[in-house]
This record gives C-alpha cells, sequence and structure tokens, in this order.
C-alpha cells in the first residue's frame, strides 16, 4: 500500500516497508477501525466501476459482463450518430440545467439577503422554519399535492387563472409549460433550505465595514451591492462550481416523479432516459455508456468551473 | 434602531412579501389536508379548500385501516432506524481514524474517499452489483448499499479534528486504546454532530423510494414512499408496477395518504430544523 497516488512527496521504496509495518503495528486498531468502512467504499462505490466496461462492450446476459464481447466505442458513436432520442434528451438535460441554474441559483441568495434585512426577529425566524418545510418532503409528497393543484380541471391554480380570465392550463402535461413548472416547484422547494449557507456567510460579515459606508452616505442598496455580495462572493463561487459541475444532472427525482409520456420530448434528461431505456428496456451496455459520459463530462465541468473562477480571483474547490 | 421612513416602508413590504412566500409553502398542506376530510363531491370542487365544509373522516379511516400503508410504513421505520443507527456507527468509526494525522496512508484513503464524490458506477453498473450481492428483494438493500455519505463523513471528520487532543493524551496515558477513546469520550463530546447526522439519515432514509422501486420486486417489503407514489402518481405510469391498478383511487384518499406521509416530518421538523441549520453550518465550513 504505497502513497503512489497521495498528495505530498513521494518516499522512496526502500526501507520504507519496515517503516511501514512499524508503523501499522502500532496504529492496528486505528486500521481496524477504519476496515469496514473502506470495506464499504471498496464494494459499493468502486464495485460499481467494474461495471463500467460494459460501457465498451455489447452486453450478453448469458456471458455475463466478463464474456461478453468489446465493441469500443461503438455506442458512443451510436448514440451520437444514429440515435433519434439521445441528443434531445442531452439538449433537455442542458436547457433544463441552465433554467435551474440562472433562476434557481440566484433565488436563495436573494432570498438570503432579504430575510438579512428583517428587523422583526420573531418575524423572521418563523418565516425561516416555513421556508424550511418544503425541502425535508420527499417529491413524492409534493408531486401529489402538485398533482392535485395544478389539476387543470378541478386544481386551485388554474381556479385563480379562470378568474383572471385565463383557459385552464395543463401545467404538467403540457410540452409548452412542463419547463416551467419543472423550474418553479423546484425552486420553491428548495429556497428556504438554500438560504441556510448564505446567511451563514452574511452572519460573518464584519458590521463596520457598514458602518463606514452609512458615513460615506451609502444607502442600504449601495451597502448591498458594494459589501455585502462581494463579501459572499467565495460561498457563491464554491457552489456554483459544484451547481455546474452537475449541470448533466437536472434533477432525477423531481423529474421521474412528476413527467409522463406527454412530456417526453420535453422533460426526458439523461437520468431518466438511463433508467427507462436502461432498465425496462434492458439496454444495459447502451445506457452504462450514456451514464458513463454523464460522469466523465461532470467530472470536466467541475475541474472547467473551478479553474475559470480561480482565474476570476476566486478561491476554488482546490 | 431608527429607521428613516423609507427604510420603515422597506421593511413592510419585505414583511408582506416574506408573508406572501410563507403562505405559498403552508398553504399546499392546508389545501390536500382539507381536501382530505371532504366528502367525494366537495374534494373535486375546483377553487381553494381552507377548510372542509362537512367533515368526513372516510378517506382516513380507509388509510388507517389499510393493511399495505401499515407494512410499507413498518418498512420505511425499519429503514430509517437500522439505516441511521448504522451509518451513525459507520460514520464514527470511519471518521474517527481519518482524523488523525499519524494514520499510516491517510492521504490515500482521503483520495479514494474524495474520488467517489465526483465519480461513481453508474445506474446500471450498481444495480447489477446489488444483484450479484443477492441483494435484490432484501430489506436490506435499503440500508448497506447507501451506508456511508461522504459528505457526512467529511463533516464529522472535519469535528473530530476540532476536538483537543489534551482529552484524549491524558486517557491514552491511562493505558486506553483507540476505541476506548472513541466511544468514551469523543462521541459524546460529538452529541450535537450526530445528532445532526443522524437526522440527515433518517430525512434520508424516510423519503426514499426510488432503491425500492429498482430493487424490490416483493412488493410487501417496499416502501411507505412507493406505494404513495403508486397511488398518486399512479397516472404518471409506474412500469415497474407488476399489476396495473384497477381502481381508481378517490381523490379524498390520495389526499389523506399524502398527508399521512408527510405528517411525522410536518410535526417534527421545526424542533429539529436547527440541527440540520448548524450542520449546513460546519459543513459549509469546510467549503
Amino acid at each position: 500500500m504505497e502513497a503512489a497516488s497521495a498528495v505530498g512527496a513521494k518516499p522512496p521504496k526502500t526501507s520504507r516497508w519496515r517503516e511501514n509495518l512499524r508503523l501499522y503495528k502500532k496504529h492496528k486498531w486505528l486500521l481496524l477501525m477504519l476496515l469496514p468502512v473502506m470495506a464499504w467504499y471498496v464494494i459499493f462505490a468502486y464495485g460499481p466501476m467494474y461495471g463500467i466496461q460494459l460501457a465498451f462492450k455489447d452486453y450478453n446476459f448469458a456471458e455475463g459482463i466478463w464474456g461478453s464481447p468489446w465493441v469500443g466505442m461503438k455506442h458512443f458513436v451510436y448514440l451520437f450518430t444514429s440515435s433519434p432520442d439521445f441528443l434531445n434528451i442531452l439538449k433537455n438535460t442542458i436547457v433544463i440545467s441552465f433554467y435551474h441554474i440562472i433562476f434557481g441559483f440566484p433565488a436563495p441568495i436573494i432570498l438570503a439577503l432579504l430575510f438579512n434585512e428583517i428587523r422583526v426577529s420573531i418575524f423572521k425566524k418563523v418565516a425561516q422554519t416555513i421556508s424550511y418545510l418544503p425541502h425535508f418532503l420527499s417529491w413524492i409528497v409534493i408531486g401529489g399535492i402538485l398533482v392535485t393543484i395544478l389539476s387543470p380541471t378541478t386544481g386551485v391554480v388554474n381556479h385563480v387563472l379562470n378568474l383572471i380570465g385565463i383557459d385552464p392550463i395543463y401545467f404538467l402535461g403540457s410540452e409548452t409549460y412542463f419547463r416551467f413548472t419543472l423550474v418553479l416547484s423546484g425552486i420553491w422547494k428548495e429556497v428556504g433550505w438554500g438560504t441556510i449557507i448564505y446567511l451563514a456567510a452574511l452572519a460573518g460579515i464584519d458590521q463596520q465595514m457598514y458602518e463606514a459606508a452609512v458615513i460615506d452616505g451609502a444607502n442600504r442598496w449601495k451597502q448591498t451591492i458594494h459589501i455585502t455580495i462581494p463579501t459572499i462572493m467565495p460561498v457563491i463561487s464554491i457552489l456554483l462550481i459544484l451547481r455546474v459541475g452537475g449541470v448533466l444532472d437536472a434533477g432525477f427525482d423531481q423529474i421521474l416523479t412528476l413527467y409522463s409520456p406527454a412530456v417526453y420530448s420535453v422533460a426526458d434528461v439523461i437520468d431518466t432516459y438511463v433508467y427507462r431505456i436502461g432498465l425496462q428496456n434492458f439496454q444495459f451496455s447502451l445506457t452504462t455508456a450514456v451514464g458513463l459520459f454523464k460522469n466523465v463530462v461532470g467530472l470536466m465541468l467541475v475541474l472547467f468551473a473551478n479553474y475559470i473562477i480561480k482565474k476570476m480571483g476566486q478561491e476554488g474547490i482546490y | 434602531m431608527r429607521l428613516t421612513r423609507g427604510e420603515k416602508a422597506f421593511q413592510v413590504v419585505l414583511i408582506l412579501f416574506i408573508s406572501a412566500l410563507s403562505v405559498t409553502m403552508l398553504y399546499p398542506f392546508l389545501h390536500v389536508a382539507s381536501i382530505s376530510l371532504s366528502t367525494p363531491a366537495e374534494a373535486l370542487r375546483q377553487g381553494f379548500h381552507f377548510y372542509p365544509k362537512d367533515v368526513t373522516f372516510v378517506a382516513w379511516e380507509r388509510v388507517l385501516s389499510s393493511e399495505t400503508v401499515w407494512r410499507t410504513m413498518g418498512n420505511t421505520v425499519f429503514r430509517t432506524v437500522v439505516g441511521t443507527v448504522l451509518t451513525l456507527v459507520f460514520l464514527a468509526i470511519g471518521a474517527y481514524p481519518l482524523s488523525k494525522k499519524y494514520l499510516p496512508h491517510r492521504n490515500v484513503f482521503m483520495t479514494v474517499i474524495v474520488i467517489t464524490m465526483f465519480f461513481g458506477g453508474g445506474l446500471i453498473p450498481t444495480y447489477m452489483l446489488i444483484k450479484g450481492l443477492g441483494l435484490i428483494n432484501s430489506l436490506w438493500v435499503y440500508v448497506i448499499p447507501g451506508l456511508v455519505s461522504t459528505f457526512s463523513l467529511i463533516v464529522l471528520r472535519n469535528f473530530f479534528m476540532s476536538i483537543p487532543e489534551e482529552l484524549e493524551d491524558s486517557a491514552k496515558m491511562d493505558g486506553a486504546n483507540e476505541f476506548r477513546i472513541l466511544f468514551t469520550i469523543v462521541v459524546p463530546l460529538s452529541k450535537p454532530v450526530l445528532a445532526t447526522l443522524a437526522l440527515w439519515s433518517a430525512v434520508g432514509h424516510w423519503n426514499a423510494w426510488f432503491d425500492a422501486m429498482l430493487y424490490m420486486q416483493d412488493q410487501s417489503k417496499i416502501v411507505l414512499q412507493l406505494f404513495l407514489r403508486r397511488l398518486v402518481i399512479a397516472n404518471m405510469g409506474d412500469p415497474m408496477l407488476p399489476v396495473p391498478s384497477i381502481e381508481e383511487t378517490p381523490e379524498t384518499v390520495k389526499a389523506a395518504i399524502i398527508i399521512f406521509t408527510a405528517l411525522p416530518i410536518l410535526l417534527l421538523y421545526p424542533f429539529f430544523q436547527r440541527y440540520f441549520v448548524k450542520g449546513v453550518m460546519i459543513g459549509s465550513l469546510k467549503g
């Protein structure tokens, strides 16, 4: 177990063995303690990676993973040239994620800034507690509620629209409105919870900076732009990196719960596609290829976003 | 605090806006709860539902007397309790060694663990692993594959690292080994953090349904959330359902079971939310 890939200097291999053995003996309880957890990681986190090779094989149920023939990049070529669905799936994934990022990322920041401005302490606490509520419930519970509320015939939202003279809208069933509903309900669910990190950062801002700004004649708005936001930029940057890194994720749980064949063309994303075509149509190899593609691109995006943000002067993830 | 007129006006507008937002967070539950206590005709009335016109408990009786509801609830409780306890144990025995600078090859272990946050096997390979391990149709499939959350592990490790060494040194001089130190000194000191991690794990288990859908063919072992999904999102299609549902579930019953599923969390979360908030703050310090 040489520390070949670890961070830090590489020790010379000779004469280290006896040292290492001594260390292992000295800390045997510690290593023993760690063993179950590492075993879990090997089996459940790295174990599935063995199956990734299916992306480069034609999975044959009888032969198993080991015996199935290699086909190289065949699946990837198929996905990008012949597959009727994949490019659309990719487009859906990216578009939906973009909406989530453009609208969903700033929302908690803005709400945190607003919460921060409330002077009535008890109202602030109560409002915050209420805002966390949707986060704790599953998309199934919320989906069930949404189906009731957004129903084109009996739903209360359409009732209100009716009163204003607008025709009933099939929020969950129409290709035009589905993505909007998706993003808006996603924001509704997570915006309150998302404020926590920002509020923690805001609490750490030095009050003296504000006092100095007031003396200089800055109103609250200017204070926000020139003090508050720049100070929480590091937090924003890191969260943005992680968000961008997850651009191909696009909210599987939510989409799987809310979508239906009627909206597949605009709502089917990579993960839902992998689930449907992979586990239901048993196209193991193809969907493993899709999954691998997603993973690799996601990783590259995280690294890329991290690089960009560092170039802009902020701290990255590493 | 002396506020200018403009600032006072802003406060009023702000409070109104946040109030409106809070109402949108609360009203949907009121709406559905009201429907669950309404007559079937009333339930289908389009419009606001603040309270049922004629209270009837028929829907709730049906939910509470359903064997499936209680069985799946039992499965959910099993996974939540057993899963959370085991997760806590594993997190503790994992984070403690990793928090010690003198752990041999500590960097290797950390790298191995952190990599899994960014790269994984994927749905299909994981499915094949679970199948290969014989966990399909076992209740343990809810507990074991999701045993360790890397994020929680790192949070706990960082916390352990912040515990002063002197506390452990005196125990070591008395001859205590690492296990004893962990369980008699470190863990009691970590109660708040452990509470947070426990709650994270518990909520995760309570709300989980996808693994049940994937790995459980034995319908007696599915979880409450999955059962709820089949009833309430049934028209969206659950292709894994072996038999198509013949009878359309009435709106009132759907509403009742939604509230039934959400109720534990609805009631408990205000008390536990400060643990969660603290946990996020501790976790966010890691960056």
